[in-house]
């Protein structure tokens, strides 16, 4: 039977170390749904949404109080709109329609985001990939809770520096078609190198055409309780850090891995992967910074960072890959400047840059993310920080994204503050050194050599 | 049988374990085990129960629990056993 001590080590963690899940997404596959007509393919997609995830968020409630553990988010990832509207949609305006039909599906729900406005441009762009791309500022100024990625390049396919310099310019065009909001359309739009097809995580989740029909994906999360477990073996060598990682990270993924077969068993949706995930909130203690800081440094930023965070990020996959069947997503941990307060203070004074930020995307999950520059940027050095990333990964065979928000109207020194989740962000500055050129070239850049592995 | 665990946490004052037996009984709860301190005035209980007899669904418990909580000063969280069998056995 189960100890006293070990039932009031997990509410412990629960109350006091914030520890949750952070998200039941349900990926819904809409290629059933493909038709010539705009008018009733967005019928189609909204019927079939609302259809498979009635009962999503009661679910999810229901699973909350029954075991006590906070789900903070219920979400729904579809296949990417570029795929699934090929031949509905003719122009932008049609594909808006389609974002206004999805915000629409995620408000009867009841998810708090709808992933999957997206187009997979690795090698190419099609008409429809095109278009889509070039509705996007539109469609999140015009919605409040779809969420649009575009997968610029991959390990296989090199990098489609078109793509690269058409998101420049619409990262640009959001910010500017919100900027009333302090440029938030940009805060749900991710542009990624090697996007998994399972990620659960906004805003970068969508349906990937390799998956099912329908399945459930989790994340997980508790950089608290990560911390607070590194409080205890303060002044401790490597040894024993990384095993204490791992072992809080073997317990955070098994509450994952228990909600996330609950939730398939109730919805009757198959389970598809739990992402191990340390992705942080602004709430005090929250923060994967602090965890970095608990190591030993200074500040997040200091030298030995990287090493700090690429430790880190790999206890997290050791120690969760044993606690669930079946691991995916982004995997590892999250370093967003405004949901982290860690972050947002190392930042404000001084201690980190995003010349560090992008050192640190070579080990961590994903990449550069909800970093506030100024809003006079060009679109083509912001191409050329997406171009970087993407490089990364490529190189890498890892996922790289950007997240990145001109806040217009806003200059160094000023804030933006997002609210909830996305948390505040310090503008940061960004090398004024332009990359125009470089990225008016044109064509794509070829795969690695390591890609030949056939 | 359905094991529930239930947590009972808050100053300590007349009649808290009375109060949260009554319930149980009432509700035909089984109690299986009970751990209690106080440190400081701070009382602190963890109750290991079986839910299967009962008439009330998880739910309708877990709410009964958090009202009579209220109503004496102190916090109560009712939670199916799994979630700490999953987090501390492999």
């Amino acid at each position: 039977m189960i100890e006293f001590n070990e039932i009031l080590e997990t509410n412990k963690m629960i109350e006091e170390e914030k520890l949750d899940v952070r998200t039941i997404t349900m990926g819904i596959s809409l290629l059933e749904c493909a038709d010539t007509d705009i008018g009733k393919f967005n019928a189609k997609i909204y019927d079939r949404i609302t259809g498979l995830a009635e009962n999503l968020v009661k679910t999810g409630e229901e699973i909350e109080n029954e075991y006590g553990i906070p789900i903070v988010n219920k979400r729904i990832s579809v296949t990417p709109i570029a795929l699934a509207a090929g031949s509905a949609a003719k122009s932008p305006e049609d594909f808006v329609s389609i974002a206004r039909t999805l915000d629409r599906a995620a408000h009867t729900t009841g998810v708090n985001f709808l992933g999957g406005y997206s187009a997979l441009v690795s090698k190419g762009m099609t008409k429809a990939d095109r278009m889509l791309i070039e509705s996007i500022p539109e469609a999140l100024s015009a919605t409040e809770r779809v969420c649009s990625s575009v997968n610029v390049g991959s390990t296989r396919t090199g990098i489609d520096m078109d793509a690269v310099k058409l998101m420049g310019e619409m990262v640009k065009a959001t910010a500017e078609a919100t900027a009333e909001n302090d440029s938030l359309g940009c805060a749900k739009l991710v542009v990624f190198c090697n996007a998994p097809d399972d990620n659960p995580f906004m805003a970068g989740a969508f349906h990937g055409v390799t998956e099912g029909d329908a399945i459930i994906n989790v994340g997980v999360s508790g950089p608290g309780v990560v911390k607070t477990a590194l409080a205890g073996i303060h002044g401790e060598n490597f040894e024993v850090l990384c095993e204490t990682v791992k072992r809080t990270a073997f317990k955070i993924t098994r509450v994952g891995q228990l909600v996330a077969q609950e939730a398939s068993r109730r919805l009757g949706v198959p389970f598809g992967i739990i992402d191990l995930s340390l992705a942080p909130t602004p709430a005090v203690g929250d923060s994967v910074a602090g965890i970095l800081e608990e190591m030993g440094l200074e500040s997040v930023g200091a030298p030995g960072t990287t090493a700090a965070l690429a430790l880190l990020n790999d206890q997290v996959k050791k120690g969760g890959v044993m606690a669930s069947s079946y691991v995916g997503g982004l995997s590892g941990a999250f370093i967003p400047v405004s949901e982290d307060q860690g972050m947002i203070d190392a930042v404000e004074k001084g201690a980190l840059t995003i010349e560090k930020l992008e050192a640190m995307t070579c080990v961590c999950s994903v990449g550069l993310d909800m970093i506030a520059i100024p809003g006079d940027v060009p679109a083509s050095t912001i191409a050329g920080i997406i171009a970087d990333e993407a490089a990364i990964g490529m190189v890498n065979n890892k996922t790289t994204a950007v997240r990145i928000i001109p806040v217009i109207g806003k200059g160094i020194g000023e804030k933006v503050e997002f609210g909830g989740l996305l948390g505040y962000a310090p503008i940061m500055p960004v090398n004024r050194y332009g990359c125009s050129e470089f990225i008016a070239r044109g064509g794509r850049i070829p795969a690695p050599i390591h890609s030949f592995k056939n | 049988m359905q094991r529930t665990i239930i947590t009972v946490t808050g100053k300590d004052t007349v009649g808290i374990i009375a109060s949260v037996c009554t319930y149980l009984a009432d509700n035909q709860v089984n109690i299986l085990n009970i751990s209690q301190t106080i440190v400081d005035g701070f009382f602190n209980m963890v109750m290991v129960v079986d839910v299967s007899a009962s008439p009330k669904s998880h739910g309708e418990l877990a709410g009964g629990l958090s009202e009579i909580g209220e109503k004496i000063g102190v916090k109560i969280l009712c939670q199916k056993e799994e979630i700490f069998t999953k987090m501390h056995r492999v």
